[in-house]
């Protein structure tokens, strides 16, 4: 296959944590470890160690500054401080990644399950397609959408027209605009993993259940939709976690109101405020753990609906 | 009735399919049609008319063409290191048993599953804990990119790894090679196009990058960082040429990939 | 000596799974060996281990006078075809065969290609991909690519499963034909017992990791050691009976009843309770009571319980007053009364084909995993 294909298999990283491969074929002894050294100092040195670093700085006396240097004084008052002054973006941030993901699923799953079972010869080109638009910069993406949502552009004129949107209505600058871009730029992320586990069910197995059952509705709840779990969790956290933490499309979609985490703890590293900044990290870090977490689980044990 | 519902059906999905794709390529039609607008008075975002004038002078803007190069050398420098290491570290875990394998797995997927912000502000910590806040620039945005492509590099050559028959590497030890030339001969051409699509996704995560970057960037100017900056004085509609172009190359870089593997398997 | 290989006391564990058990082989320089069970008996680990792909746990491999036991695979002359062939799909059929001789550095790698080539009768598909041939093409190659090499050892591992039935009879005529006209030792893991004895010289019957036991292919079918190689090797009538005298080497045995007599060349034990066992084809039937001379063996008094005629032979079942049922081939040659369901028969053989097992085994071993 080509390696168009190829990137199509960011899906599989979860299916892969819970079953080891086949053992036949696998060498014994140090070489291992070898072949594993460079990468993994690299991610102890720069992901764990500056995990810790993190973790410590959100523990940091906040009266010290970069220039003087802090004090390390077990500060647990930052984060209650953080959250004190910053909880409505921290809930806004979590909202606006949950609908961008349900969003990404109801737009991602056609395209995948039509990828997957109806492309026929045009299957790797429509890979290709799903991954194209990485290729172009996401700013400039994003940017893109700035225009297409613009007060004066045709997109807000047709909806004024239908009275979808009302004579003064508009799109640019309100939660809406910052979801659309999320969903936008992380639809990616879900259709590859969704494919990938699509993609290995059997189309007689679908078939089998249209037989059975008859309605498609009772097919795909039964048959399609537990068989592609793998790449609907994996999916689902390739594009809640990233929008989550985002702050691009809040800042160039969105207004001040729609400010989200990202903003604030990019703004408080700018402004120098370390030990804030770094407790609202560590605690949108451990959100995303517990969240996914629960998720993962449930997901795991019973069905997701 | 029953067969037109399911003509309907079947077309349905592959229409909605094909609509949510459109979806995907509208900002890239407008990417690449505002890369040939000749610049209005106020917002370079209205069509004036037809030019190709931001093609030719690519370079005007301040700081477009270095923060492209910086890009573009950072992307190469952290795809080569992230592609070698990833590869490794594919190979170790899908070829090598070892005790603390599932943990393995489990730590290289932690930074994918790490928001950007948060990984950014880690790195930051570390840097200016251990007295690099005046050194950030070049090296630090290098070694945070290599940081989170590894992962990716690691999970898409393992898929490759792990879909190649252990007997094809056995059978070659069988027939005289030894390891070294046992990888250059048979493991490495065959998981190669997965190497290629690791380094191809390394590429474009590395020149995409913003938000970590922007943290630990220090003086140094990216392109996502130029444009970030541009979006608050004005965009030059120069940069629609750069994301054309990029857009571009990536597109035929994957379609001669596409025809080059369909070329091999036809002959 | 030569260059014979031979194991002594190998044993091979996964984890604390025995795959392998102490196992003593040797294979003769230049014959045609067979390695076989039934599946998961561990043949294919034994081959692995020969090969250098699998380290024994215990126990040595010696080729000739060179212990090869933990030598890596690349520096044994030793050559394997692959049980689904493991041919390199990225590579032509041509530089599949060549890769071994281009790894030793040796010269005319084009020409020994050609040759070898020629003799698997694949010149022209040289420049094709495997993907692009048939099973039977592909298993070609597979032996090329190893036979090029001219290796002390060969080792097939199954090399004819994925091929259909028609195929894998012509297929198994062509490899003994090369394997006699280039005299390197074969060592052919299967576990389809026919295959294994229209090719090889040599038999071993392994099970759970043992060998059963070893021999000519007659010797196997003759005289069984173990009830799990007559019921592997064939299908056995095994009924429990104990001896009463010995002459010589004459055995007289109580048959549930029944005088029967036994030669001490095909027996296992010569005293006590053992399995008396007979094959089916060498059993004839007469008419209950119809007297058929005193030097044959007679089990009387069965019904017929089933027949089914399958061409050149009538498989009769025969249910004996005690209840167990045996089995009887009779060949279709006109000259012999047929009999129905529910006639009352009795079962002849000749003394020299009664065979004697330990009564201790079990009398179905062997028998369900037989299969095609
Ligand atoms: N790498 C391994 N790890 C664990 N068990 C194995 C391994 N290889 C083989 N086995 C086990 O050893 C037994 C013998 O396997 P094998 O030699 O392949 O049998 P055969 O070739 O006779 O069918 C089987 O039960 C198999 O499951
Ligand atoms: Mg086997």
């Amino acid at each position: 296959m080509s390696a168009a294909g190829h990137i199509s298999s960011l899906g599989p990283a979860e299916a892969e944590l819970d079953g080891p491969p086949d053992p036949e074929g696998q060498k014994r002894g140090w070489s291992g470890y070898l072949l594993l050294l460079p990468g993994a100092l690299w991610l102890l040195l720069f992901f764990v160690v500056p995990t810790v670093t993190l973790v410590a700085t959100s523990l940091y006396d906040p009266s010290g500054s970069l220039q003087l240097g802090y004090q390390m004084t077990g500060h647990w008052q930052n984060y209650v401080d953080a959250l004190r002054d910053y909880g409505p973006q921290f809930v806004r941030s979590l909202i606006y990644a949950l609908i961008a993901t349900i969003a990404c699923i109801v737009l991602g799953f056609p395209l995948a399950y039509a990828i997957a079972f109806k492309a026929g010869r045009w299957k790797n080109l429509m890979l290709v397609a799903v991954i194209a638009p990485f290729f172009t910069s996401f700013l400039v993406r994003t940017l893109s959408w700035q225009y297409i949502l613009g007060d004066n552009e045709a997109l807000v004129s047709v909806l004024r027209a239908l009275h979808v949107l009302g004579p003064e209505g508009y799109l640019l600058a309100t939660p809406f605009a910052v979801v659309t871009g999320l969903t936008y730029n992380f639809l990616p992320f879900m259709v590859l993993p969704l494919y990938a586990s699509l993609e290995k069910i059997d189309p007689r197995l679908i078939e089998a259940g249209t037989d059975l059952y008859a309605s498609p509705f009772t097919t795909f709840r039964t048959v399609t939709l537990p068989l592609a779990m793998p790449g609907l969790v994996a999916g689902t956290l390739l594009t809640f976690i990233p929008a989550a933490g985002d702050y691009i499309n809040s800042e160039l979609l969105g207004n001040p109101r729609t400010r989200m985490i990202g903003n604030e703890i990019q703004d408080l590293f700018g402004a120098g405020d370390y030990p804030t900044a770094a407790a609202l990290s560590v605690t949108l870090m451990a959100a995303i753990v517990v969240l996914v977490f629960v998720y993962v689980r449930r997901a795991g044990t019973e069905e997701l609906v | 009735m029953n067969t037109f519902s399911r003509w309907v059906g079947d077309r349905l999905i592959l229409v909605l399919g094909l609509l949510v794709l459109l979806y995907m390529f509208v900002p890239i039609f407008v990417v690449i049609l505002m890369s040939f607008n000749a610049p209005g008075s106020r917002n370079s975002y209205t069509f004036n008319g037809f030019t190709l004038d931001n093609w030719l002078n690519l370079c005007e803007p301040y700081q477009l063409c270095s923060s492209l190069r910086t890009s573009i050398e950072i992307g190469l420098l952290a795809t080569l290191v992230a592609t070698l290491l990833g590869t490794l570290m594919a190979f170790a875990m899908v070829r090598h048993r070892f005790r603390g394998r599932s943990s393995a797995n489990l730590f290289v997927f932690l930074p994918m599953a790490t928001p950007e912000i948060v990984m950014g502000s880690s790195l930051l910590a570390l840097f200016v804990n251990a007295g690099f806040a005046g050194a950030l620039g070049f090296w630090t945005i290098f070694v945070a990119h290599v940081l989170f492509c590894l992962s990716f590099v690691v999970v898409t050559v393992k898929a490759r790894l792990s879909g190649l028959d252990p007997r094809l590497e056995q059978a070659a030890a069988d027939l005289y090679a030894n390891e070294w030339q046992t990888f250059w001969r048979v493991s490495f051409p065959l998981v190669f196009p997965g190497i290629l699509a690791a380094a191809l996704l390394s590429f474009s995560l590395s020149f995409d990058d913003f938000i970590i970057t922007n943290l630990n960037a220090g003086q140094e100017v990216t392109f996502p960082m130029f444009v970030w900056g541009a979006n608050q004085r004005g965009i030059p509609p120069q940069i629609n040429v750069v994301g054309t172009v990029m857009f571009t190359v990536a597109l035929l870089v994957v379609l001669l990939g596409e025809m080059g593997s369909r070329r091999r398997a036809a002959r | 000596m030569g260059t014979d290989l031979q194991l002594t006391s190998v044993t091979k564990r996964f984890g604390t799974f025995t795959a392998v058990d102490d196992l003593d082989l040797t294979i003769p320089e230049g014959s045609f060996f067979a390695l076989l069970g039934p599946s998961g008996c561990g043949k294919t680990t034994t081959l692995r281990m020969v090969a250098g792909l699998e380290e024994p746990t215990t126990g040595t491999i010696m080729l000739g006078e060179q212990d090869i036991t933990r030598l890596k695979p690349y520096r044994r002359p030793v050559n394997t075809v692959f049980q689904s062939y493991a041919l390199f799909p990225h590579l032509t059929i041509a530089d599949n065969v060549a890769f071994g001789l281009k790894r030793q550095r040796r010269k005319d790698v084009a020409s020994t290609v050609q040759e070898m080539l020629a003799l698997v009768e694949l010149e022209h598909l040289a420049k094709r991909r495997p993907a692009q041939l048939s099973g039977g093409q592909q298993q070609r190659v597979a032996l090329a690519r190893a036979l090029i090499n001219q290796p002390q050892v060969l080792l097939l591992d199954e090399p004819l499963g994925a091929l259909d039935l028609k195929l894998r009879r012509q297929m198994q005529l062509e490899l003994k034909s090369i394997q006699t006209e280039v005299g390197l030792t074969f060592v052919h893991v299967t576990h389809d017992q026919e295959e294994a004895m229209t090719m090889a010289d040599t038999v071993a019957v392994m099970n759970e990791g043992r060998i059963e036991q070893l021999g000519s292919p007659e010797e196997l079918y003759e005289a069984p050691a173990t009830t799990f190689v007559a019921n592997f090797l064939g299908q056995s009538n095994l009924v429990s009976g104990s001896v009463a005298t010995t002459r010589g080497d004459a055995l007289e045995l109580d048959v549930q009843g029944a005088r029967i007599l036994a030669h001490a060349a095909h027996a296992r034990v010569t005293s006590g309770e053992v399995w008396a066992g007979v094959r089916p084809e060498k059993v004839y039937l007469s008419g209950a009571g119809d007297d058929d001379g005193a030097d044959v063996n007679t089990l009387g008094d069965g019904v017929v319980s089933d027949v089914s005629f399958v061409g050149v032979s009538t498989q009769y079942l025969v249910r004996m007053p005690w209840g167990q049922e045996l089995t009887v081939f009779e060949q279709n040659t006109g000259a012999r009364e047929r009999f129905r369901p529910g006639d009352k028969v009795d079962l002849h053989w000749r003394p020299e084909h009664t065979f004697l097992l330990d009564a201790s085994q079990d009398a179905s071993a062997g028998a369900e995993v037989e299969d095609a």
